[in-house]
């Protein structure tokens, strides 16, 4: 099996509060691990220690066996070393986010094509075929022309998402994608993550829907108070769930 | 009524080619002070988001007087402080000893273009603050540097939420031309001035200046209504 990603001895905090207390964790290609937890956990913190959205106090962030690089600045804070190598390795890391965060001033098919062009300098009209191509993937080709406000929130994640794998990404990183969305919404989210899922894409999902991390992840990871409590395969995380922590979270979000 | 006519007719015999002419020079002096002003905001606005401290401390310095104290008193003191200043180096550096005054022109555009920069400062890092962190973060996760965010990202939209606090900058910068006329420029302000002393007729020239600036300002808050609906695409209206 081929590594994607390996995080090693992760640290993370915001002033005195200590979010990410030394996480390690390895996702092999095609691996789909879905981290759960509570609120605070720290699960997003540590997706986005991922992609340096947030700098890691410390440890190593490897992607496709490839280290990113940082460095202390003058007040002991580690910075990323080489911007050209954070700008590089982002494009193999694309992020859905839980707001969607789509640029207000572009049109769907706009926001779908502006990394590829301005990033991967690939031609416009390649990159608009190509982009034509993964709306009608996730099944929103009749808004192409459309401003992103004229959309409801799960066409503006299925957006988002075509976003993130316009630019060709390794790893898909999922920010909690259906929080914000109305529960009726929630479903043609998670239908385009599955297909994602079953094409083999490596991802990695911070979600609190239980039905899918039990359903789609290879790897179920509990977090708790920045810490992993307990890893394995969904059945082991679902079915056979060991610390008490994970039982009691399972007790209160397996309702229904 | 003929009276106001023959006042304010063209050629030798009336004022209003004069009163033209005083419009025609505050549309200059504006346009002049309102480029200067966008490209002090600019640079305004870059030292006040700096992490530097020391930068950020000239910008909310310059920011804080020119806001803080009357126009007309920074029009003063910049139309005899620039000459000083010119004066002071001429002969500290070149040894001229002679009376120096600068063109007024320049000077009142300096004048109200900083006038002008200190507020249009305060709408454009509005502008960039009401831009969505996650819109600058979702740039970011695919890649983007930081150019290629500010211009592709925060620049269209800084224009969006900036315009319509520019467009009051412009009226704002409009108006306060009517200051310059202590310079002696000869403006709309001046004209109608000069024009009441010499006729005994104070209001009928007083109430052409003020159509005037009305026809200007109505104008271009109509030019500006076009230049934010274009801007605002994409935005859905409430």
């Amino acid at each position: 099996m081929t590594k994607a990603l390996e995080i090693k001895n992760l640290k993370k905090s915001f002033g005195d509060l200590e979010v990410i207390k030394d996480v390690s964790l390895t996702a092999n290609q095609g691996d789909v691990i879905c981290i759960i937890g509570s609120s605070g956990s720290g699960k997003s913190t540590l997706l986005r220690c991922i992609n340096l959205l947030e700098t890691p106090n410390s440890g190593e962030v490897w992607v496709n066996n490839e280290l990113i690089k940082m460095r202390k600045d003058k007040n002991g804070q580690p910075q990323p070393s080489d911007h050209l190598q954070v700008d590089r390795i982002r494009t193999k890391l694309a992020m859905v986010f839980q707001s969607f965060n789509l640029w207000s001033h572009m049109t769907v098919l706009q926001n779908v094509i502006e990394a590829p062009v301005h990033v991967q300098k690939i031609d416009k009209s390649r990159a608009t075929e190509a982009g034509l191509e993964l709306l009608a993937k996730v099944g929103i080709t009749e808004k192409a022309d459309q401003y992103p406000s004229n959309l409801s929130g799960g066409q503006q994640q299925r957006v988002a998402i075509a976003r993130a794998l316009a630019v060709n990404p390794d790893i898909l990183l999922f920010d909690e994608p259906t929080s914000s969305l109305d529960p009726e919404l929630v479903g043609e989210v998670l239908k385009v993550m599955r297909s994602l899922a079953e094409e083999g894409r490596t991802m990695i999902v911070v979600t609190h829907e239980m039905g899918f991390a039990r359903e789609v992840a290879s790897k179920v990871v509990f977090l708790h108070q920045g810490c992993i409590e307990e890893q394995g395969t969904s059945n082991q995380i679902f079915n056979s769930p060991k610390s008490e922590r994970l039982k009691q979270f399972l007790a209160s979000n397996l309702k229904g | 009524m003929m009276d106001f006519i023959g006042l304010l007719a063209f050629g030798d015999t009336g004022w209003g080619d004069e009163m033209l002419k005083g419009a025609l020079m505050t549309v200059l002096v504006s346009v002049s002070a309102m480029t200067i002003g966008l490209i002090v905001s600019v640079f305004g606005t870059m030292s006040k988001m700096s992490s530097n401290k020391l930068v950020r401390g000239i910008g909310n310095t310059y920011t804080t007087i020119v806001r803080g104290i009357p126009e007309l008193l920074v029009i003063y003191l910049l139309y005899f402080g620039l000459n000083n200043a010119v004066m002071g180096i001429a002969k500290s550096v070149f040894g001229y000893n002679q009376y120096i005054e600068l063109p007024v022109f320049f000077v009142a555009a300096i004048a109200v273009g900083l006038i002008s920069g200190a507020y249009s400062t305060e709408v454009i890092r509005g502008a960039f603050l009401a831009v969505p962190k996650g819109q600058i973060e979702a740039a970011k996760s695919v890649g983007m540097s930081r150019f290629l965010i500010f211009h592709r990202v925060l620049v269209p939209q800084v224009l969006r939420y900036a315009l319509p606090g520019l467009g009051n900058v412009w009226q704002l910068t409009l108006k306060d031309t009517a200051l310059i006329m202590v310079t002696g420029l000869v403006e709309i302000m001046r004209q109608a001035h000069i024009g009441a002393g010499s006729t005994h007729e104070p209001f009928v020239f007083y109430t052409t200046a003020a159509f005037l600036y009305l026809i200007l300002t109505t104008v271009s808050s109509q030019a500006l209504n076009g230049a934010e609906s274009w801007a605002n695409k994409g935005v859905r209206r409430a």
